[in-house]
């Protein structure tokens, strides 16, 4: 058990494992959100006060879901960066944050677009998740901000941890104080007491997607890590080597 | 070698250090407490000039723009709190010394909010006023400020911690802590707005309250952890 995970931590095994495990990730995210897409456009029943106008839930949802996995991710990472000094952890770290970012955005604007027809605006300040995606999203370009504006890479790694870890205590805090804002929001409709208050076939192909966008999410973020240890492994022996097979040096 | 140890002060004795060498240096450059002070002042009265001057919105608003000001005022002196210690070296004193680094870190925090977040706290009455704010609210508003100007300067050390020594450390302060902060601002304004429509404000006070000893708990070790980083 200890041993996998000090293989995993080397980085040139990280590097070969991440990729002979990519296209697995890639060819199960891509099935996933094919039969969502196919099975939640087409397929599921339409919703009695929303009409077909719900059916972007299987984009929203999904990239919601993923924009706060992400950081969950990035602060477990850093946390085990900073603990353990573990260069691997930092590097995840690093990766997860714009994915995190591109996914806030994308549930934003796709909240956006919803909201559009059914609450007949873009923007509603009313309503708290929407809110707390938008404080997300700035989570995310402060803490980009600030790794950008360190030019030491170790210390950089540091630092960020530590606003992420600060940042992961207060999430909670700050959904909880948006929440209390009055609420226009959906409610919940899959983890819900007494089982899921929607169509099981509108509720499939939803979890299709959660699934799927997961398993995109995981081959993005392995594929970000690979290029963040190359280059910040460019002076190791294995690299080099990687890039130039030793028969071929000059 | 127990005369030596004779000669380091304790727990308390460095912490009480920390701020009267900060509360000192701040007497003799009064500029630097006095500046966000008349920023609060300023920010406070744009709102009224560029919304209009209508009784009943000055009222309405009066809670949040109070807030506000109070939050970015708060802001403007977070940036200094390290800095001339990173600039002439004392931080590296700081860090050395036996006393643990986030009681260290605590006592900043505390000098900063007493001479930033007290100050606030003094002079919103004004501005209270300024807005037409029932007389009866004022005790309600000075509390949350009170509470909430605590855990901004806690809050604010974590971010100064992270930023001293940068370039463009001034926005990037901003943007780090902006959000993290937004409980506060929230809870904060809401209460007084509460208050000012006869609504009960205990639920209010209470999560400042909590949030202010959640921040008095964690906020220190986190600084203590930054200003190491930084200062490596």
């Amino acid at each position: 058990m200890w041993r996998f995970f000090h293989k995993l931590a080397s980085p040139p095994h990280f590097y070969g494992l991440a990729a002979r495990m990519i296209p697995w990730f890639y060819a199960a995210g891509l099935a996933l959100v094919i039969y969502g897409t196919v099975a939640g456009l087409f397929y599921a029943p339409v919703d009695e006060e929303m009409n077909d106008g719900f059916r972007i839930i299987y984009v929203h949802v999904p990239a919601a879901y993923i924009s706060m996995s992400a950081y969950m991710v990035m602060a477990i990472a850093a946390g085990i960066g900073l603990i353990w000094r573990m260069k691997l952890a930092h590097a995840v770290a690093a990766g997860a944050a714009p994915l995190g970012a591109w996914f806030t955005f994308l549930a934003l604007l796709t909240g956006s677009i919803w909201g559009r027809p059914m609450w007949g605006t873009w923007w509603e300040w009313g309503d708290p998740r929407l809110t707390s995606e938008l404080l997300m999203l700035f989570l995310y370009f402060g803490y980009m901000a600030l790794r950008a504006a360190i030019d030491d890479t170790a210390k950089a790694d540091k630092a960020s941890a530590v606003l992420a870890m600060v940042g992961a205590v207060n999430i909670p805090i700050i959904h909880f104080s948006v929440e209390w804002w009055t609420s226009l929001h959906q409610g919940p409709t899959i983890l819900k007491e007494g089982g899921p208050g929607i169509h099981p076939d509108m509720l499939y192909p939803l979890l299709g997607m959660i699934l799927g966008f997961t398993f995109l999410f995981g081959a993005l973020l392995l594929a970000r890590v690979r290029t963040e240890v190359l280059q910040r492994e460019r002076r190791s022996r294995w690299v080099r080597n990687l890039i130039m097979p030793a028969g071929e040096a000059a | 070698m127990s005369g030596q140890e004779k000669q380091v002060p304790g727990l308390l004795g460095g912490f009480g250090a920390i701020i009267r060498r900060d509360l000192l240096l701040a007497w003799k450059r009064p500029g630097d407490v006095l500046n966000p002070l008349f920023f609060f002042a300023m920010v406070a009265s744009l709102f009224p000039l560029a919304v209009g001057p209508s009784p009943e919105q000055l009222m309405l608003n009066g809670p949040g723009v109070v807030w506000v000001a109070a939050l970015l005022a708060t802001l403007l002196s977070l940036n200094s709190l390290f800095l001339s210690d990173f600039e002439d070296g004392s931080l590296d004193q700081i860090i050395l010394s036996p006393q643990p680094l986030p009681l260290l870190g605590l006592g900043k925090a505390a000098a900063h909010w007493l001479l930033s977040g007290l100050p606030l706290v003094l002079v919103s009455p004004l501005i209270a006023m300024t807005y037409r704010m029932p007389g009866d609210i004022i005790g309600v508003m000075m509390l949350s400020l009170a509470l909430g100007t605590i855990s901004l300067s806690l809050l604010g050390a974590i971010g100064a911690a992270l930023t001293v020594g940068l370039n463009r450390g001034n926005a990037l302060l901003s943007l780090l802590i902006l959000p993290l902060a937004m409980p506060i601002l929230i809870f904060g304004a809401r209460t007084v707005s509460l208050a000012a429509a006869g609504d009960p404000v205990a639920a209010g006070i209470y999560f400042l309250a909590a949030y202010c000893m959640l921040a008095l708990t964690l906020a220190p070790f986190a600084t203590a952890a930054a200003l190491k980083i930084s200062n490596e």
